[in-house]
């Protein structure tokens, strides 16, 4: 007997969702729906179009599909090519990059990329590569091997200049590093100095935001952005009418939020970047505290999936490499709220799945690839 | 095929669990956030965000006209295209934007002085016309090329315009941008009247005013010409452009202000003083209106509505002739012999001089070590009171002042309104000076100073020494004089009228106070006025009047030239004499009153009573001079 034409797209489909976490997958198709619509209200009076946000997100798809047939193992294998070709292209950056507004940030292959951005996951794999490779036989000089490997392309990046990408990148490294095992003491000591840190800079923040004053390794523009974030009224008009205006687009939202469509802030361009960095103001305007916290949740729930995804990883390389993306999804989600609603200084970090962007979806695709991957193998290898 | 050792899983699993608690810790900082801009800082956003969002678009109120008091129009308003520029637009490039502009319409070097300089005083905000007037084909022109520069348009805008151009210049003053000094002053106004009124929000709507008047009757009838300002609240973005009105309130036109002015009168004055300098005021005793208020040299208000460009202002401010000063309203000058007929009144009124008691003039007055003298040489012999004003007798003036003392003069003369503001409807009044021991007293600060010399009040009695009086309080006295004590305050509004309803509302003050004078010394003090314009001092220039004067001639002397000859023509020109003249006329029921300088030209009767004459001649019998060219109205 001929099978029904229904029965056949429903095992079409059944095959391509087939080893795909369901639960991730419901997360994920969340996070994209409220991103969908925001852009639908965000990108009113801009050149993107709908048709661009489907194509990113279909292409995010596409590849987190892609990602989630490799096994872990090919991705294992290839990591340290990976790797080497992103530092690479790095060193090329740095040879003969493209210069925009400042920074040498683009290389010009044809298409213009942002080798940078290859280097958010490479470096969690190079990193969960190389203590996998060590595993069982790991020394304490193991840790310092693998600050090398997270220092040469962060310090690449960072003398674009690219302060954001560093950080994340950066991150990236160091979460692996902390999930292989590296002692609290070291950690510590760290963690202390950075509360110290910042707690000195709130509270001098009026003297060494003077005019005059020149910090040691930053740029003038990175000075400012934190100085405006400690005062976004001591310049309103300039450098901190980003952080005040999205403040208030945050706060006039009130709890229900002005409704879709209706945020005048965002309709009115007081929002800058108001579909790509900036989308958050726009989605809590319009919809609230109310919102905000669905939104946030939907978040939580991603990174306890993912965590949990990884921690059921094969071998040690899928647990750090899964942990490792999941806890950079975490970390791209809070350093874009902070920065948006003025908690943190602005860096140029997208909201994942939110923000408009096809080069940031394609790199959350890959992630959310990964962490798929991971599950599928998972259950291969325990049957 | 892979087999973890347990530990190892362990201690993977338990930093999990806190990177778990790390991500929950940090999402909470998140939630509080959100929790304290979205519910407990919610109003203030809520309210900032209103703001954004809304601007007020001021809708400036029509000013008010300026009309004589036969109903010509010599303030009014025209709408004309100009060409505005959104400053905040501009940015950096003004210069740019005005070359790239100046291939399609002419730009003077003023328009763009005068644009920058809005620019300046504005601080970047708001919309400044570039050039006005623009013809058909200058504005086809920019508009074919529109879409090259944003934030610029074409408007249709009101501007003043003084369409008879220097005439009466320092009467109506003239209007000009608001400075900020002028929003100042006008803040501290408005919260006055809120204090009076808190529904008076309306009229602190600051930003639609964008023209006060700043000198003249623009400034002192400022608010009554200027109406409230209406405004649209219109929903704006970021970069400032409308996207929708969301209400709007209209302004209300100012008022119109009806002179008491003869402006024709006004223009004979001024055609009649030609390159003369001076003042002359000319007041309807009865009712204390304002006939005819020149100072010469004019000027041009509307030179100054746009902002006066640097090289005019520099020749205005610089002249030697001082065209900006408002001479009758703030220049002092001793009255000379004008005084003399106030001080024969004061004589009879304090019983120091009967009209028959004579003295006998031998053409001087010794007082202490010094000599009086007297114009004419060798005296005027045997001088009664009317003599003594008909010829001008400078002796029996020395001894009137020696007996009445400078308190008692001092105490005739203030009622009159000598040395005092006479409340005028002009903002800057000079004071003068009538002096009095008391004066001398607060005025100086050393003690020798202070004290009054007899020998100081002599010089008094013919208007010299310290007195120093404004042409109009002269009027202003010769009309209280005039109208038999009855002290009248000079105006030159007569009336406040609706644009609309064309219904007028009269501002004439009613009597001011009563000067208690016998009726039968005004009649010796007129009588001997007119007599001075029969076969006095100035009987050639009313000679064949159909009506009678009352006149006296004066001359002041700039500075003493001690006891030399004086020969006219010989001084340098701005050493020489002022020629003053009162007058009033029809003596018997005087309609007029006129006092008048002209600086520096001699003989008052030599200079300044013909142009009373002819000023007289007009107003009364209708008589246009054939010297001066025809009024016409302008178009």
């Amino acid at each position: 007997m001929e099978k029904s034409p229904l029965i056949k797209v429903k095992g079409f489909f059944s095959s391509i969702f087939a080893g795909l976490d369901r639960q991730l997958g419901l997360i994920l198709l969340g996070l994209a729906a409220v991103g969908f619509f925001t852009f639908l209200s965000a990108s009113q009076n801009t050149p993107v179009q709908i048709a661009d946000e489907l194509r990113n997100l279909a292409l995010s798809f596409l590849v987190m599909w892609m990602v989630s047939r490799i096994p872990p193992k090919w991705l294992e294998m290839g990591a340290v090519w990976i790797y080497g070709f992103g530092v690479a292209l790095l060193i090329a950056v740095a040879a003969f990059g493209l210069i925009k507004k400042g920074a040498r940030r683009w290389l010009n292959i044809g298409v213009v990329i942002q080798p940078s951005e290859i280097m958010k996951i490479a470096m969690p794999l190079m990193l969960a590569w190389y203590f996998q490779k060590r595993e069982g036989i790991q020394k304490s000089w193991d840790y310092g091997v693998a600050a090398v490997i997270l220092a040469i392309p962060v310090f690449l990046i960072a003398r674009q200049p690219d302060l954001g990408t560093a950080l994340l990148v950066f991150a990236a490294g160091l979460y692996v590093i902390i999930l292989a095992g590296l002692p609290w003491k070291w950690v510590l000591p760290f963690v202390g100095l950075g509360v110290i840190g910042i707690l000195l800079i709130i509270i001098f923040g009026s003297t060494i935001c003077a005019h005059d004053v020149v910090w040691p390794f930053v740029h003038d523009y990175q000075k400012h952005r934190i100085c405006t974030l400690l005062d976004p009224t001591s310049d309103p008009l300039g450098k901190g009418f980003h952080t005040i205006q999205s403040m208030i687009a945050i706060g006039s939202g009130g709890f229900f939020g002005k409704g879709w469509f209706q945020g005048t802030q965002a309709h009115l361009e007081f929002i800058p970047e108001k579909h790509t960095d900036f989308v958050f103001a726009v989605f809590s305007e319009e919809f609230g505290l109310l919102g905000n916290l669905i939104l946030i949740a939907l978040f939580f729930a991603l990174i306890k999936r993912g965590l949990a995804i990884s921690a059921s990883g094969p071998n040690l390389f899928t647990r750090l490499l899964g942990a490792s993306v999941t806890l950079i999804f975490f970390t791209y989600a809070f350093v874009n709220i902070g920065m948006v609603s003025g908690l943190l200084p602005v860096v140029g970090v997208p909201l994942p799945f939110i923000s408009y962007g096809g080069t940031a979806l394609v790199t959350l695709g890959f992630g959310a690839g990964i962490l798929m991957s991971i599950h599928r193998h998972r259950r291969l290898v325990q049957s | 095929m892979v087999s973890f050792k347990k530990p190892d899983l362990d201690s993977f699993q338990e930093r999990i669990h806190i990177a778990t608690l790390f991500v929950t810790f940090c999402f909470l900082l998140l939630i509080t956030r959100l929790v304290w801009l979205q519910l407990v800082s919610h109003g203030k956003y809520a309210l900032l965000a209103e703001s954004n969002r809304i601007a007020l678009v001021p809708a400036p109120a029509n000013r008010g006209l300026i009309i004589d008091r036969n109903g010509i129009v010599i303030g009014r308003n025209y709408s004309a295209l100009t060409l505005d520029v959104n400053a905040e637009e501009v940015k950096g490039n003004v210069d740019q934007l005005i070359n790239d502009l100046s291939e399609i319409v002419a730009i003077s070097p003023r328009d763009r002085r005068n644009f920058k300089r809005s620019l300046e005083d504005s601080r970047n905000m708001g919309t400044f016309p570039l050039r006005s007037m623009l013809n058909e084909t200058e504005t086809a022109r920019f508009m074919a090329n529109r879409y090259r520069f944003p934030g610029v348009e074409i408007r249709a805008r009101s501007f003043r315009e003084y369409p008879y151009n220097e005439l009466a210049s320092h009467l109506i003053g003239y209007i000009g941008r608001v400075s900020q000094r002028d929003k100042e002053r006008m803040q501290t106004e408005i919260e006055g009247a809120k204090a009076d009124d808190p529904d008076a929000l309306q009229a602190s709507f600051l930003p639609g005013i964008q023209y006060v008047g700043k000198i003249g009757l623009e400034q002192s009838y400022e608010t009554v010409l200027r109406g409230v300002p209406g405004y649209d609240q219109v929903e704006i973005t970021a970069g400032g452009k409308p996207v929708r009105t969301l209400s709007s309130s209209p302004s209300v036109p100012g008022k119109n202000v009806v002179l008491s002015v003869d402006i024709k009168l006004q223009y004979l004055v001024e055609q009649l003083y030609g390159n003369f300098r001076g003042a002359f005021v000319a007041i309807e005793p009865k009712t204390g209106d304002v006939l005819a208020f020149v100072s010469k040299p004019n000027f041009n208000p509307n030179d100054f509505v746009e902002g006066i460009d640097s090289v005019t202002w520099k020749e205005l401010n610089d002249s030697p002739q001082k065209p900006l000063y408002n001479r009758p309203l703030k220049g002092i000058y001793p009255p000379g012999s004008t005084y003399k007929p106030f001080m024969a009144l004061a004589a009879l009124e304090n019983k120091k001089r009967t009209p028959s008691q004579t003295i006998s003039d031998p053409g001087y007055f010794d007082f202490g070590n010094h000599t009086f003298r007297d114009d004419k040489k060798g005296g005027h012999g045997i001088v009664d009171m009317q003599k003594s004003i008909v010829e001008s007798c400078d002796t029996y003036y020395y001894m009137l002042a020696r007996d009445m003392g400078v308190n008692m003069m001092h105490d005739f003369m203030k009622p009159l309104g000598f040395g005092q503001i006479t409340g005028i409807d002009l903002q800057g009044e000079a004071k003068g000076v009538l002096p009095s021991t008391e004066w001398k007293k607060n005025t100086f600060k050393k003690p020798e100073q202070q004290k009054w010399y007899e020998g100081e009040t002599i010089s008094l009695g013919i208007g010299q020494g310290y007195n120093a009086f404004t042409i109009l309080q002269l009027a202003h006295a010769m009309a209280n004089v005039a109208n038999n004590g009855i002290v009248m305050k000079p105006h030159l509004v007569k009336a406040i009228e609706d644009p609309f309803t064309r219904n007028r509302v009269l501002t004439t003050p009613k009597e001011s106070y009563r000067i208690d004078l016998n009726a039968e010394n005004i009649e010796v003090i007129k009588k001997a006025m007119v007599e001075v314009n029969n076969s006095g001092t100035s009987a050639t220039a009313f000679k064949g009047t159909g009506y009678q004067v009352g006149g006296k001639t004066g001359t002041a002397q700039v500075f003493s030239l001690n006891s030399k000859d004086y020969k006219h023509g010989s001084t340098a020109e701005f050493l020489r004499d002022h020629a003053l003249y009162i007058a009033f006329a029809p003596a018997d029921k005087p309609t007029i009153v006129i006092a008048m300088v002209v600086e520096n030209a001699g003989f008052g009767a030599q200079y300044a009573a013909p142009i009373a004459r002819q000023a007289l001649d007009y107003y009364i019998e209708g008589k246009w001079p054939k010297e001066v060219p025809e009024w016409k109205r302008a178009p």
